[in-house]
Parts: structure tokens; C-alpha cells; sequence
């Protein structure tokens, strides 16, 4: 070891060296072995069926490349169920995003109750995907949801089992309403660092409330607004299985459909692994690739302090 | 251009306390007040109050004869400089001088030409580009000012616009508020706990305590003839040498017992500021001035001048001595005030004179 020495003779290097050349390896083994046993061993599996196609039995397996892929990626289904996911995970996004910022800064007005109001608004985030995907389900049933009741009731023919789109605004209702929760805990974050003086200083620039917000307060949220934009988005394309289960199954038709749901269905359901595997391998490769975007693009126009 | 009209405001925050307890300042057009006193007297919630940032309990602040309690900070046109600056971090130099101008509509070019002129007077001109984080404290300092000078407004507040910042660059930036606001001519309110900003600044200096002011005046007025023992001791570095009286036999009598026959009758403290005093190592003493018999305990050498901080019969008493001291820790020897410079107090801490 060469490390510097001062006069005294200890170590002025920042890095904590083990005199064991094998402790280290021991103290990080079963994090590792965690992760290659969760994460890298299914990613290899993964990769490895995606090539393969099997026959209707299970009995045996060929090697055909790319064929899997190919055959996806040409499939009207799968185009359809890209187009699902987008509008799902952009329309969760932002709704999710949206009402919780509202109600954050609503929640930072409030003088009297202000821990009354925050706890309460924290509280969905405890119920389980499924568990929500059923609330708003009998909330909107078309025959037994008083909800749905009240729609009818205002001249709207609701009926999530038979158009799409009304099955799609319940599914985004629904997987939003849910993570609300956690985006409004960290906008009320956000908000208490931003610092009082700047918006009095804004104040007496001639800013009102509203100006204000947009000129100040938002950009100053950035950090907090990108950070929850990647987390919704992985959200909104991984978390949300449960509620488009418990919801919807994907239908009408394959109106809502999504990606994660598409690779269940015909892995699981239709047991179709091939086609399965290629599509989890496309998801990857997307998951991947919109996080480096995120990180890479929008951050650069992120200002931090 | 505007007067500022406080009259008996007071501020008491729902929690009961009272922070501001009836303040009557009149600033004439085109003068610079300075609000001094120590943390916690309320000088900067008076500056917040004429700010528009804090509700006024009871009284009336006035800017321009009309009078603003009711009117938020947005429309008294007003600029306030902060402690931390504030500057918008997410904006660059430009920007944030620019932002005032932007919401008060202001065509665009002129805009321009106003935001540049004003870094000119500041020399940020080759900052105009950066963001508050890339800039020294006095460069922040400096991009303060300019936002609040850029909009011309009717009147300027300070609150502690120098403490962040290092010795040397505060004696300079003292400098460069006095002469800018004595050629905008614009009336301004500054807050500092600061005694020396205080009194090199200030056209009219307010000193307050507790919530109410103790004296209001010219700075050199209020040095001369400090209204009580608080000003007396807060004004002024190092403060005024105060020492009790006791009511002897014969009037007055120092702690000592010795009578102080040239005191006013109901004087119940006696006060000479540091430089009104000579130390001699003689046993003579002119007759009919204060002597003091002191030991020295420290010596303070700043270069041009030295400070002796004596102990006296129980009391501790600072004199100054131009140049070098040439009395060292543990001599004896009697300080000797000059009597017409003393200064009398009463038993509430009022001014006798």
C-alpha cells in the first residue's frame, strides 16, 4: 500500500482499507447473492426462453433466434398494448402528479389541522394495488357502483365493461388515486425547502400568488417533480399489474392491456413463453432506456439549489 | 420619492408577545433611517411591517402620505434587500433583476437598457449571465441591490443587507450604500444590529429596545447626548464606561464612598465614553475632575489608538490612549474624566442633565 502518510502516520486516504483481503468479499456476499439470484438469474432465464419455442406440451424446447421477437414485434396486438401502456402510464403520471402537487400546496395553507390533513392524505398509500383496483371497481360498477349510479344520473352512459374508454379513465382513476399518496408527501417536502424569503422577495417584486407559483416555486420543485417522474413512470408501467387485474383483465377487447399485463397473459395465461420472454425482454430494454433518457435529459434542465 | 409615516404601531403576534410596542418614526423625503438595536427589539418586524410581509396590529404606517396597512407588499412599491439575499437560484443574474420589472409590465427593451445601466453602476455587467449559485457573497450582495435599485421604487429597505459578509468587504459596501442611495435619492429604511453601520449610515438613527424606541436623532446627537443608559451603552465601541451612584450624606457618592460633589442631585449613574478620559501614574490630579484609582487588566493595541480595561472599585471602565499604551496588565494608576464630558443618568435610566 502506498498510501499517504502524514506526520503522525495515519492514512490520509479517504478509503477505509481491510487488512483481510477476503473479509470485504464476505461482507458484500449476500447482497450479491440476493441480487444475482432475484434480479440477474430470472434477466438470464429471460433472455435465454425469449430464443426458445416450445411445443404445445412443454415436452421439449428449439432454439429459433430472433424468430420470437420478430413475431412480437409485427403482432397488431402488441402495437396496440405499446399504445395502451402510453397513454395509461402519461395519463397516471400525470393525474397522479398533478393532484398531488394541488393538494400539497392546498395542505400548505392550511393554518389550523395542517398534520390532521397530511396524515389523511397519506393514508391510500397504505392500501394494497389490488385491494384499490376492487374499491374503484364497486365504486364504479355499472350495477351496483353508487358512484356509477350518480354518472348515470348526470345523463353519462358509464360503463367501464363495454368501452374502452370509459375502462380506461377507471383503470387511471383508480392506479393515480392510488399513488397520490406518495407524491403529495414528497411535494409538501418539497415545498417546506423552498425557502420563505424568496417568495416574500417575490412578493414585493410584484409577483402575485398564482405568478408567483409558476415563476418561483415550481421551478424550485423541479428536483422533487423529476425524481417523482421517474418513480410514477416505473410505477405506472410495473406497479400497476395489480389494479388492471383486479379491474379490468385487460378488456374490454385489449383496451387496456398493458405491457407488464400483455407479458402475464400470454406467458401465463396463454402459455405462450416464447412470445412472453421476447416481450419481457422488449420491456427491459424500454425500462432501461426511458430511465437513462430521464436522467440524461431531464435532469440537465433540473436546477438543484 | 416618499416620506415613511410610522405612527404608534405595535405588532402582537396571536401568541401573545408583543413584538413591536408603539413606534413613531417620521422619515423625511429622501433620507436614509437606520433601525438599530440588539436581536429580538423588533427592528425587523417594524421593516417587515412597512414591508407589507407582516400585518400591522394597531397604528398606522404611511409611505408617501397614504396610508398602506391594508395594501399587500405587491403595490407599495417598495424593494427590500434581505439578510440571505434571496436571490432566485433558478435564474440567472439577468433574470433576477429583470423579474421585478417583467411583472410590473414593463415594455421589453426598456427592460433591458434599465437592467443593464443599473449593472453598470453595481460593475455586474460581466455577471449578467450566471446564476446566484456561481457568484462570491458580495457579488450576491451586489445583484441584491441591483434587483431592488432596478425598479426605481419609492422606497428602499435593508434588513442586515452586510452581516453575511467578511469585515473588509462590509466597510466597503457601507461605502457604496451611502453614496448610491445619497445619488438615487431614494428614501430608505435599514435594519442592522450593527452600531458602527448604524452610525456611519443613518441620516436619522432610531435605536431601539424592547419593542419600543429609545432614541431617535443624528447619529453624532445621539453619541454626544445618549437619551438613557441603553443607548449610552449600546452606542458607541467599546460602549460608554457607566458606574453607579449611591445617594451618600453629602449627595452623590461613587460605589467607594467617595462623593461626587458636581453631580446633579438626582443622578443615579454617572457615564464618560472611553475617550473621554486620560490615565496618569502621577498622585497628582487636577482638582474638581472624576479620578479614579484603577488597575489595569488588559490591553487592547489596535494600531492608532490602544484601549486600557481597567478594574475601579468593583467596576470595570475602558479608556482609550492614542497611539501606544505604555501601561502594561497589573499597573496601577487613576483614570481621569473630563468633567464636561460626563454624562448623568437617573434611577430609571433617563438622561439628567
Amino acid at each position: 500500500m502506498d498510501d499517504f502518510l502524514n506526520s503522525e502516520g495515519i492514512t490520509l486516504s479517504p478509503r477505509v482499507v481491510f487488512p483481510n483481503k477476503t473479509l470485504p468479499y464476505l461482507l458484500v456476499a449476500p447482497q450479491l447473492a440476493i441480487t444475482l439470484i432475484f434480479f440477474y438469474w430470472p434477466t438470464g432465464q429471460a433472455l435465454y426462453q425469449s430464443m426458445l419455442r416450445e411445443d404445445p406440451f412443454g415436452l421439449k424446447s428449439k432454439f429459433v433466434g430472433l424468430a420470437n421477437f420478430r413475431k412480437v414485434l409485427a403482432d397488431p396486438a402488441y402495437l396496440n398494448s405499446i399504445k395502451v401502456t402510453l397513454v395509461f402510464s402519461l395519463a397516471t403520471a400525470i393525474v397522479a402528479m398533478g393532484m398531488a402537487l394541488l393538494l400539497a400546496v392546498m395542505a400548505e395553507k392550511v393554518v389550523r389541522g395542517k398534520g390532521l390533513y397530511r396524515t389523511l392524505l397519506i393514508w391510500p398509500y397504505a392500501v394494497a394495488p389490488a385491494i384499490a383496483g376492487m374499491l374503484w371497481l364497486f365504486l364504479f360498477n355499472p350495477s351496483i357502483g353508487s358512484l356509477a349510479y350518480a354518472l348515470r344520473g348526470l345523463g353519462i352512459a358509464w360503463d367501464p365493461l363495454l368501452n374502452g374508454n370509459h375502462a380506461m379513465i377507471l383503470l387511471v382513476s383508480a392506479a393515480a388515486w392510488k399513488q397520490i399518496s406518495y407524491n403529495f408527501l414528497f411535494f409538501v417536502a418539497g415545498l417546506q425547502a423552498v425557502p420563505k424569503t424568496l417568495i416574500e422577495a417575490a412578493a414585493i417584486d410584484g409577483a402575485g400568488e398564482t405568478k408567483r407559483f409558476w415563476t418561483i416555486v415550481f421551478p424550485l420543485l423541479a428536483p422533487t417533480t423529476f425524481f417523482l417522474l421517474v418513480v410514477n413512470t416505473v410505477y405506472a408501467l410495473f406497479d400497476t399489474f395489480g389494479i388492471v387485474h383486479a379491474v379490468t383483465g385487460g378488456g374490454p377487447g385489449k383496451t387496456t392491456e398493458t405491457l407488464v399485463y400483455k407479458v402475464y397473459n400470454d406467458g401465463f395465461v396463454n402459455l405462450i413463453l416464447g412470445d412472453s420472454a421476447a416481450q419481457s425482454v422488449i420491456l427491459m430494454i424500454i425500462v432501461i432506456s426511458l430511465t437513462a433518457i430521464q436522467f440524461r435529459y431531464v435532469e440537465r434542465k433540473v436546477h438543484y439549489g | 420619492m416618499a416620506t415613511v409615516d410610522l405612527k404608534d404601531v405595535k405588532k402582537v403576534y396571536p401568541s401573545g408577545v408583543e413584538a413591536v410596542r408603539g413606534v413613531s418614526i417620521a422619515i423625511p423625503d429622501k433620507e436614509l433611517c437606520v433601525l438599530v438595536g440588539p436581536s429580538g427589539c423588533g427592528k425587523s418586524t417594524l421593516l417587515r411591517m412597512i414591508a407589507g410581509l407582516e400585518t400591522i396590529s394597531s397604528g398606522t404606517v404611511a409611505i408617501d402620505g397614504k396610508i398602506v396597512n391594508s395594501i399587500g407588499p405587491t403595490e407599495r412599491d417598495i424593494a427590500m434587500v434581505f439578510q440571505n439575499y434571496a436571490l432566485y437560484p433558478h435564474m440567472k443574474v439577468y433574470d433576477n433583476m429583470a423579474y421585478g420589472l417583467r411583472n410590473r409590465g414593463t415594455p421589453k427593451d426598456e427592460i433591458d437598457s434599465r437592467v443593464r445601466s443599473t449593472a453598470k453602476v453595481l460593475e455586474l455587467t460581466a455577471l449578467l449571465d450566471r446564476r446566484p449559485r456561481e457568484l462570491s457573497g458580495g457579488q450576491r450582495q451586489r445583484v441584491a441591490m441591483g434587483r431592488a435599485i432596478v425598479r426605481n421604487p419609492k422606497v428602499f429597505l435593508f434588513d442586515e443587507p452586510l452581516s453575511n459578509l467578511d469585515a473588509k468587504l462590509r466597510g466597503q459596501m457601507r461605502v457604496e450604500i451611502k453614496n448610491l442611495q445619497r445619488s438615487l435619492g431614494v428614501t430608505s429604511v435599514y435594519v442592522t444590529h450593527d452600531q458602527l453601520e448604524a452610525m456611519t449610515l443613518a441620516d436619522i438613527l432610531v435605536v431601539m429596545n424592547a419593542g419600543l424606541v429609545e432614541q431617535t436623532g443624528a447619529p453624532l446627537d445621539i453619541y454626544e447626548k445618549p437619551a438613557s443608559t441603553f443607548v449610552a451603552s449600546f452606542i458607541g465601541a467599546p460602549p460608554m464606561n457607566l458606574l453607579p451612584l449611591l445617594q451618600g450624606p453629602a449627595g452623590p457618592a461613587l460605589t467607594d464612598g467617595k462623593a461626587v460633589d458636581f453631580a446633579p442631585a438626582n443622578a443615579a449613574t454617572l457615564g464618560f465614553r472611553p475617550e473621554d478620559a486620560d490615565v496618569t501614574f502621577g498622585a497628582d490630579a487636577p482638582s474638581g475632575a472624576l479620578v479614579l484609582p484603577a488597575l489595569v487588566e488588559a490591553v487592547e493595541p489596535v494600531g492608532s489608538e490602544s484601549f486600557l480595561h481597567c478594574a475601579a472599585g468593583g467596576n470595570r471602565i475602558v479608556v482609550r490612549v492614542a497611539g501606544r499604551a505604555t501601561a502594561k496588565p497589573g499597573d496601577q494608576l487613576r483614570v481621569v474624566a473630563r468633567t464636561e464630558k460626563l454624562h448623568w443618568f437617573d434611577n430609571a435610566g433617563k438622561r439628567v442633565d
